[in-house]
C-alpha cells in the first residue's frame, strides 16, 4: 500500500483581530486516509476546512494538495477537492437533476449526463430527479449533498458533520459510501464529526483540536486508552473541559 | 477563463427562470407598464401646443433606452442575489469557479434578460403607439452598447456593495437608475440642469447617449459633437466598467480575508 500525501498543512494560522481561531496547526492527510477532525464548538474545525475550500484566507502557513500550493493554483486545486457541510446545502430551488447539472458544468465534467444518471442511481436519487431540492428530507439532502460532492471525483474529500441531523439508519449508509469511496478511489478524506462511535468506525486517525491548536493525534481506538479514558467520548469531553491536562 | 463554469452561472439562472413563472413576469411586467403609462403621457403632451417633433418618439424612444440600461443592472444584481438569498455563494466559491468566471455568467444572464425585456418594450411600444425602433437609424446600435456597458458596470457595482455590506443592502440597487436618470438627460437636456449638476452629467455615459438621440430626432440630422459623444460614452462606460469589476474582486479578496463569503447572511461586515 502506497501512502502518497493527499493533503499537507503546515503552521496553518487564521487570526482575526485579536482572536487567533487556528494556531499553527500542521497535519496531513494520505491517499486512502480517513482523518478525523474533532473538537468541541469553537475550537476551529470548520475554519480549517474553509481555509483548505479556499474561501478563507489563511493569515499564516501553507496549504499543499497533491503537492501544488493552495495559494497559486486554487482554481486547479479545486477541481481535485470537494465537500459536504451541514451548513452549505445546494440551492433549495433547483431541482435534484438541475443542481447536479450545475455542479457538474463548474467541475468541467466531461460526461455530464452520464455522469449525473450515475450519481443518482448510486445515491437512489433518480424517483427525486425532477423534485427541488428544498422539497427532499434530511436523508435525501444528504444523499444529493454526497452526490455533488463525489461530482468530480476528489482526490481530497472535506465532510463537515455530514451525517449531523440524519437518523442512525441514513447515517450508516451515509458512512458506508464514504469509506466505500475512500477504499475504491484511494481519495484522501478529512471528515469533523461529534458523533464519536461515527469516527470511530469510520477514521484512521483522529487529531484533536482545541482553541485553535491540535492537542492530540492518534489511532481512535487506541488513544483514549493512552490518555486515561475509558472511550472516545470521555476523550472528546476531556479535550472541551480540561484541554491544558491534556497537552501532548 | 473557462467556458464551461461561466455557462454553469447562466444555466443555473435559466433553471430559475425557467421553473418559476413569477420571475419571468418580473423582467416584463414594470417595464410593460411603464411603456403604456408613458406612451399615454407622450400622446396627450405630443396634443399640447405645436409641438415640431414626435412626443412619443422621443419620450418613448428615451424610456425604452432607460429602461433597458435599468434592466440589464437589475439582472445582474438580482442574479446576484439569488446566490445571496439561496446561500449558495460558498458552493460555487468552493468549487473552481474564479471571480471573473462568475461575474460573466451574471453579466451573461443579464444580457439575455436585458435583450428580451428590450424587444417586449419595442413590441408593445410598436404595436399600441406605432413608436419605430430604428427611427434613428442603425446609430441606436452604438449608443445601446454603451448604455449596456454602464447597466453592466451599474450592475456589478451593486453586486459589489451587497457583496461588501451584507444581504440588507439589497435596497441600494433599486433607487439607482432614478437617481441617474436626474443627471442622465433621459427626460430632459441636461442644459435644463443648473451648471453644477451639468457638470457631474459629464461623468455619466447616458447623457452622452440622451444627448445625440434627442438631437438627432429634433433635426434630423447628426450633430456636430456626436463623433466626441460616442466617444467620450463609450470611454467612460468602459472606464466604469472596469472599476466597478475591480472593486467586485477587491470585496471578494477582503471576504476571503474575514471569513464573509462562508457566513455571508451573518453580515459580519
Amino acid at each position: 500500500m502506497t501512502h502518497g500525501t493527499i493533503l499537507s498543512i503546515t503552521g496553518l494560522t487564521k487570526q482575526y483581530d485579536s482572536f487567533r481561531a487556528v494556531d499553527n496547526i500542521s497535519f496531513s492527510v494520505d491517499e486512502g486516509e480517513i482523518v478525523g477532525l474533532l473538537g468541541p464548538n469553537g475550537a476551529g474545525k470548520t475554519t480549517t476546512i474553509n481555509m483548505i475550500l479556499g474561501i478563507l484566507k489563511p493569515t499564516g502557513g501553507s496549504i499543499k494538495v497533491l503537492g501544488k500550493k493552495l495559494e497559486k493554483r486554487r482554481s486547479e486545486i479545486s477541481n481535485k477537492i470537494n465537500f459536504a457541510a451541514v451548513y452549505a446545502h445546494v440551492p433549495a430551488n433547483l431541482s435534484v437533476r438541475q443542481n447536479l447539472y450545475v455542479f457538474a458544468l463548474l467541475y468541467g465534467i466531461t460526461s455530464v449526463r452520464q455522469r449525473i444518471g450515475a450519481l443518482m442511481q448510486e445515491f437512489d436519487l433518480e424517483h427525486f430527479a425532477d423534485t427541488k431540492a428544498g422539497l427532499l428530507s434530511s436523508g435525501e439532502m444528504s444523499r444529493l449533498n454526497l452526490a455533488k460532492a463525489l461530482m468530480n471525483s476528489p482526490r481530497l474529500l472535506l465532510l463537515d458533520e455530514p451525517t449531523a441531523s440524519l437518523d442512525p439508519s441514513i447515517s450508516r449508509l451515509v458512512r458506508e459510501k464514504i469509506k466505500e469511496y475512500a477504499a475504491k478511489t484511494r481519495a484522501g478524506i478529512l471528515w469533523t464529526s461529534h458523533n464519536m462511535n461515527e469516527i470511530e468506525a469510520v477514521c484512521d486517525r483522529v487529531l484533536f483540536l482545541s482553541h485553535g491548536t491540535i492537542l492530540l493525534s492518534g489511532d481512535p481506538k487506541t488513544l483514549p486508552a493512552a490518555h486515561g479514558k475509558e472511550d472516545l467520548e470521555e476523550l472528546f469531553i476531556a479535550v472541551a473541559r480540561e484541554p491544558v491536562s491534556l497537552k501532548e | 477563463m473557462s467556458l464551461s463554469r461561466t455557462l454553469a452561472i447562466f444555466v443555473r439562472q435559466l433553471f430559475l427562470l425557467k421553473s418559476n413563472p413569477t420571475r419571468l413576469v418580473s423582467i416584463f411586467l414594470w417595464l410593460i407598464i411603464d411603456i403604456i403609462q408613458w406612451g399615454f403621457i407622450s400622446k396627450y403632451l405630443g396634443s399640447l401646443g405645436q409641438a415640431t417633433f414626435g412626443y412619443v418618439t422621443v419620450a418613448l424612444g428615451a424610456i425604452i433606452l432607460w429602461e433597458f440600461m435599468g434592466r440589464i443592472e437589475n439582472g445582474i444584481m438580482m442574479a446576484f442575489l439569488e446566490d445571496v438569498w439561496s446561500q449558495n455563494l460558498i458552493n460555487f466559491f468552493a468549487s473552481p469557479l474564479k471571480v471573473r468566471e462568475y461575474l460573466g455568467g451574471l453579466i451573461l444572464t443579464s444580457i439575455t434578460t436585458g435583450l428580451a425585456a428590450f424587444l417586449a418594450m419595442v413590441a408593445v411600444a410598436g404595436a399600441a403607439f406605432g413608436y419605430h425602433v430604428l427611427r434613428i437609424g442603425f446609430l441606436l446600435l452604438p449608443f445601446m452598447l454603451i448604455l449596456l456597458l454602464f447597466g453592466i458596470a451599474m450592475g456589478i457595482f451593486v453586486s459589489a456593495l451587497i457583496f461588501r455590506l451584507g444581504p440588507s443592502a439589497e435596497w441600494l440597487g433599486w433607487p439607482i437608475p432614478l437617481v441617474l436618470s436626474i443627471f442622465a438627460g433621459v427626460y430632459y437636456p441636461v442644459s435644463t440642469l443648473p451648471a453644477t449638476l451639468q457638470t457631474c452629467a459629464k461623468l455619466i455615459p447616458p447623457a452622452y447617449v440622451f444627448e445625440t438621440c434627442r438631437a438627432v430626432l429634433a433635426h434630423g440630422t447628426l450633430p456636430v459633437d456626436f463623433a466626441w459623444n460616442l466617444l467620450a460614452g463609450a470611454l467612460l462606460s468602459l472606464a466604469y466598467l472596469v472599476a466597478t469589476s475591480l472593486l467586485f474582486v477587491g470585496v471578494y479578496r477582503k471576504n476571503l480575508e474575514s471569513g464573509t463569503i462562508a457566513r455571508f447572511n451573518a453580515e459580519a461586515l
